[in-house]
């Protein structure tokens, strides 16, 4: 097939308008039979589509390869299960001591003992305790928090999730970051649902 | 090479020494001939040293350089800015009115201007800066105080990017309101969008880099953000349907991990330093080109003296 924009007007072949663009499998045949075809213009048109897709393809090949490449197989992110010591540690109230290490505030209010994870969900900023307000802020936005993560004012969405906890075989309270409890706006509270908290401890 | 003055051609009273010394065996002749020869190649080259000093643009290299005879004729002038790589881009001549400045602003200019600053800062800053945790803030700290006009330097680079995000959107307000994304400068107007965005990510990635608090939730956010990407992001609209999690979405493309760390560091530097300019670049030439393809800086219909109104056609 001609192509127009390679070539100049005028040397377009008369008799190339009614070719069409051949089938890729017939185009791959005609490629690697040993008869030869008598149309010369054909045989062309073939070994251009051939080399056009020999080159898209490597190219679309490449282009996943390249995407993939920024995804990797394994992560080397800190551990998102974790025990953080036996719950007679932490009276009442908000307990803030692994805020840098894990990331958490471990809060013992009149039911039991809960962990929260200190993500604000607005935006993923780390929320501040405020002892004298008796509230979390975040600097980020401004979203408050009530002292078991309960959004009151500011832009969140929806209170603070909370993490897994259980107690191991040896009486230690272990987190689990990886298995969260929410609360979204308008649905069932999962807090109270069974690891969302420890009861009678 | 006919006229010139054999520069660069082997003088040739050293190729007949050279050649006959190899077959004889004669020593006292074969010194003899060495010896007339090197005279002869450095009265030679005196004199072509000489020539080279006293009009150098009739040398070779010159011209090789060169290509083209500067004469202060217009035609002269115009082909010295066509046959140079840097001033090719630019139209040999241009319409006076499009180029005022109370129209132009200067802004595309200027930007570009900017980006090559930006660009030179860069460089000398990278020859500071470590793209790891701990070590990136401590660079920056050691830029400030330690490097001789590294704090000039960070606050050139620094100041230059807000200059550039500025002039970039004061450069597409001029083209919005002189209406010069019109036909036929359609396509350049979309190459301008992507040169905008282009800019805002190079200085999103940048953000990052000094591993500061103002970066580090800056970027926390930012990328908190892209989860509600459509379709590509764990929280955004058809995500989650299209098995979009937070380790294979667009955030974790962005961060090389879940969270803000290291491999986000290292991703911001590589896209701030090596990707996004490079595309930017490559953008930034088809927008100059296309400027000159559409039929330049767009400006006013052409005004004309009447001095120069050769010929009154009735309608």
């Amino acid at each position: 097939m001609a192509n127009p924009t390679l070539e100049p007007p005028g040397t377009v072949p008369k008799d190339a308008a009614p070719q069409s663009k051949p089938p890729l499998i017939q185009a791959l045949r005609s490629i690697f039979s040993k008869g030869e075809d008598p149309d010369e213009a054909r045989t062309v048109a073939r070994r251009r589509r051939f080399v056009m897709a020999a080159v898209l393809g490597t190219l679309s090949v490449n282009l996943l390869m390249f995407l993939r490449f920024f995804f990797p197989r394994a992560l080397y992110e800190p551990k998102t299960k974790f025990t953080i010591g036996y719950p007679t540690d932490f009276g009442f109230g908000v307990d803030t001591k692994f805020q840098k290490d894990h990331r958490i505030w471990v809060v013992r209010n009149t039911e039991g003992i809960f962990v929260i994870s200190a993500i604000c969900t607005h935006l993923g900023c780390t929320p501040d305790w405020k002892p004298s307000e008796n509230k979390f802020k975040c600097p980020c936005h401004g979203s408050g928090y009530d002292p078991e993560g309960i959004n009151f004012e500011g832009p969140a969405p929806r209170p603070m999730d909370r993490a897994h906890v259980e107690l191991d075989p040896q009486g230690q309270i272990l987190v689990d970051l990886s298995h969260l409890y929410s609360w979204p706006k308008g649905e069932r509270s999962q807090f109270g649902d069974d690891g969302a908290i420890l009861r009678n401890v | 090479m006919a006229e010139t003055n054999g520069h660069n051609g082997t003088p040739p009273a050293a190729t007949p020494s050279a050649g006959d010394g190899n077959g004889s065996g004669n020593g006292g002749n074969r010194v003899a001939k060495v010896l007339a020869g090197a005279k002869a190649v450095q009265a030679r080259a005196t004199e072509e040293l000489k020539e080279t000093i006293k009009a150098p643009e009739k040398t070779d290299v010159w011209k090789s350089i060169l290509r083209v005879k500067h004469d202060e004729t217009p035609r002269s002038r115009a082909l010295g800015v066509l046959s140079n790589v840097f001033l090719h881009l630019h139209p040999a001549k241009i319409n006076r009115d499009a180029v005022a400045y109370n129209y132009t602003w200067g802004m595309g200019g200027m930007t570009f201007y900017v980006y090559i600053t930006l660009v030179f800062t860069g460089t000398l800053l990278m020859f500071y800066y470590h793209p790891s945790k701990v070590v990136a803030f401590r660079d920056i700290l050691y830029l400030e105080s330690d490097v001789p006009f590294g704090k000039l330097l960070r606050n050139m680079h620094r100041w230059g990017a807000h200059l550039m995000v500025i002039m970039v959107e004061l450069h597409m307000f001029r083209v919005f309101l002189t209406g010069s994304y019109k036909k036929p400068r359609e396509f350049n107007w979309v190459v301008g969008v992507l040169l905008l965005v282009l800019t805002l990510l190079l200085s999103f990635t940048g953000y990052l880099l000094p591993d500061d608090q103002l970066g580090f939730w800056a970027v926390t956010v930012g990328t908190n953000m892209a989860r509600a990407t459509p379709l590509l992001g764990n929280q955004g609209p058809f995500g989650a349907q299209l098995g979009m999690t937070p380790y294979n979405d667009v955030r974790f493309g962005l961060l090389g991990g879940s969270i803000v760390d290291s491999n986000a560091l290292l991703r911001a530097y590589i896209w701030h330093c090596v990707a996004i300019p490079i595309i930017a670049s490559a953008f930034m030439v088809v927008h100059f080109w296309r400027v000159r393809k559409d039929g330049g800086i767009s400006g006013p219909a052409p005004m004309m003296l009447e001095s120069e109104i050769k010929e009154v056609r009735k309608v």
